[in-house]
């Protein structure tokens, strides 16, 4: 019950949470509302551990979960970009397919034993920093130091560069984007691609550095849907989206860790005592997702912000536009 | 996506492929030929992917198509598996008629089945009480706990335009972690992860209880759920078409914007649709509960909240289409059960889904072969 230690790993954790949700804002952003995250961080996960178990290369793992998040994706691109249905049905259909198809590749895969991970280090200088260091910088994988880069880098790439200010307009107008001479489409295709690929990061992050292994549907255990509402929490934006990944990654952990002790601050642990209760602690993440959820629709209604105008909404070329 | 921007096969080829928005809606027939299509197109693949995964595609669909259909008794376990998707895909449908994505059937399913087992486990009723009391008592039990569960992301989207999707989702995973807490801890059976079996009196009856009076009854497990499905379908029919509310809900489904200029009651159609979707999903949970485990425990879904969304969707929402959707599927659940590898029936439901999805596309465009001028 340190709490270094509980942040420590729950920084850990949250970079799973992280990736999807970076993923999704991705695509949201373009107008591509993505359901299927679950469903392809699964398949992450079962691909990334499948390739490691067959020829111990990790990085070959992280490789291979990438691109079948990304190619897997392109089916719901497809969908929803050219022949225009309903995004959440289409969204839905992904995840299921995903899922099913990580289920019957990953048959029998839960017995494989251990697996080479990926590797995991301390910065040295930055971990000397008292409590930061130990949280941030100490026997961390590689993977969450290459969060840490992402969120700057992503919330960059969004508001002050070319190709990201492309990236809001064809989430906000594509209309007007189209009359730029700014390819929706492809653009479009592309986004969604970038999402599957974090997807697939963000599964293939848990089944080679968070909690390694590949056990079925628990293996993500609805992270993925998390990743979906924790996008709206964070209006969008990957600095809210990188506090709110941790902030969930930190509150998994402690779950897992309140039930260890007997006492808690010189009181009585209940938690130790009724093991049982142990099931309403399981609720919390997702509850806490509701919670999440109502201050996010609250403060967007509060702010007059919101989800980019066009998403969820097929563009179709010479139709009256936003 | 009109003529202007068609594709031309060749400069020399004197025919061009055009396509266009169709103008108005296709025929039945056609609509249900597509469907049909997508369905074979589905089959087709995922045959591919279980050929890929080392499995014989002909012998598992052959497989399934026998376990399923292929005399009286199993007829009767598809039926039973059929009972909990009629009602999942109803609470499904009527949902999505109003543009209200209730993912959630899953945990009103689970807290359906709770509701029902607390009125004999508590025990709210002693063991001995009539079935003529027991079951709709358990009945109402079910369908309150569902509605329940609807309405909690149906006010947080009435209220603070909460996404259902997501809060439905969440509600399933709660709805798992609550029973589990009354499985392990409360109702236990001497340790194991699973209530006491129900008195008889609270099961429901099914044909095999009537073999002495109808000898052709032996050995078949359908139950009275498969009466509660198809009467709830009447009902959700007469409520959708032939009701002022059902008017409601599907100009809210079909155009929210002109229903808020009527001066429609959006806030009150969201909560009650929520509460009702949840309730006929709850109804699901509470029949499978006692027509067929007769204990609450764990496993009591493979996943029939999920799969009642594809029913819906097949069904294009409608009630009556629901029950013949729900038997196809309740065939792929039963025979699925053998199949290896085990994600074979899941995969397929997605891959149907996402070719339904797609096969949409030639409902609303028009592909022509026109000579070129």
């Amino acid at each position: 019950m340190d709490p270094i230690i509980i942040l420590q790993a729950g920084v850990a954790s949250g970079t799973v949470l992280l990736f999807a949700t970076i993923g999704e804002i991705f695509a949201e952003r373009s107008g591509v509302l993505n359901l299927g995250v679950e469903g392809m961080m699964l398949l992450g996960a079962m691909s990334a551990f499948s390739i490691t178990v067959k020829t111990g290369n990790p990085w070959l793992g992280l490789l291979v979960a990438m691109l079948a998040g990304g190619l897997i994706s392109q089916i719901h691109a497809f969908i929803s970009i050219h022949l225009q249905a309903d995004q959440v049905v289409s969204g839905l259909a992904l995840g299921f397919l995903a899922t099913g198809i990580s289920l019957v590749l990953g048959e029998g895969l839960s017995k494989a034993g251990t697996v080479s991970l990926m590797p995991s280090f301390s910065i040295p200088v930055l971990s000397q920093i008292p409590i930061v260091g130990p949280i941030f910088f100490t026997r961390h994988s590689v993977l969450t130091y290459f969060g840490y880069l992402l969120i700057p880098a992503a919330w960059y790439y969004i508001n002050h560069t070319r190709p990201g200010m492309n990236l809001r307009a064809i989430g906000e107008f594509p209309a007007a984007a189209d009359t730029l001479g700014i390819n929706i489409y492809r653009l479009r295709y592309f986004y969604v691609f970038l999402g599957g690929v974090m997807a697939g990061l963000a599964g293939a992050t848990i089944s080679l550095a968070i909690a390694p292994g590949w056990f079925s549907e628990m293996t993500t255990a609805g992270q993925g849907w998390i990743a979906v509402g924790l996008v709206i929490f964070a209006q969008w934006d990957p600095i809210r989206a990188a506090f709110g990944s941790y902030t969930f990654g930190a509150l998994r952990r402690l779950i897992l860790d309140i039930q260890g002790p007997t006492t808690i601050l010189g009181l009585r642990n209940p938690f130790y005592y009724n093991p049982y209760w142990g099931f309403f602690l399981q609720m919390l993440p997702y509850a806490f997702t509701i919670i999440v959820l109502v201050i996010g629709s609250r403060e967007a209604i509060r702010k007059r912000l919101g989800a980019p105008a066009a998403l969820g909404t097929p563009y179709i070329r010479g139709e009256r536009g936003l | 996506m009109n003529s202007e921007i068609a594709k031309s096969t060749s400069r020399s080829f004197p025919y061009r492929i055009v396509i266009e928005q169709r103008l108005k809606e296709p025929s039945r027939t056609y609509s249900l030929l597509i469907s049909v299509l997508a369905i074979v197109v589905a089959l087709f693949i995922g045959g591919f992917v279980i050929a890929q995964a080392g499995g014989d595609p002909i012998r598992s669909y052959r497989h399934i198509a026998k376990a399923s259909f292929g005399n009286i008794g199993v007829f009767s376990d598809t039926l039973v598996k059929a009972t909990p998707l009629i009602l999942v895909g109803l609470a499904c449908a009527v949902a999505f008629r109003s543009r209200l994505w209730n993912i959630g059937a899953e945990g009103q399913f689970f807290v359906g089945a709770f509701g029902a087992s607390a009125i004999v486990l508590t025990p709210i009723l002693p063991p001995d009480t009539s079935p003529w009391i027991f079951i709709p008592v358990m009945m109402v039990a079910g369908i309150l706990m569902g509605a329940f569960w609807g309405l909690i992301p149906g006010f947080l989207k009435a209220k603070y335009n909460v996404n259902e999707i997501i809060s439905t989702l969440m509600m399933n995973y709660i709805a798992v972690a609550w029973n589990n807490f009354f499985i392990y801890a409360v109702w236990s059976e001497s340790g194991f992860q699973m209530s006491p079996m129900f008195t008889k009196n609270a099961w429901l009856p099914r044909l095999t209880d009537y073999s002495k009076v109808v000898p052709a009854f032996r050995g078949l497990t359908t139950h009275l759920g498969l009466l509660f499905g198809i009467l709830a379908a009447v009902l959700i029919w007469f409520i959708l078409y032939r009701s002022r509310w059902g008017y409601e809900i599907r100009l809210i489904g079909d155009n929210p914007q002109a229903a808020r200029y009527a001066g429609l009651n959006i806030t009150r159609n969201t909560i009650l649709v929520m509460m009702l979707s949840g309730g006929l999903a709850g109804l699901a949970g509470m029949s499978e509960i006692t027509g067929v485990v007769h204990r609450l425990q764990g496993a009591i879904s493979p996943g029939y909240g999920f799969t009642g969304i594809i029913v819906a969707w097949l069904s294009k929402l409608n009630p009556f289409a629901v029950i013949l959707v729900s038997i196809l599927f309740g065939a792929l659940i039963l025979a699925g059960r053998e199949i290896q590898p085990s994600g074979i029936p899941k995969m397929i439901q997605g891959v149907i889904l996402v070719c339904l999805i797609a096969s949409d596309f030639f409902l609303r465009y028009q592909i022509r072969i026109v000579r070129r001028e």
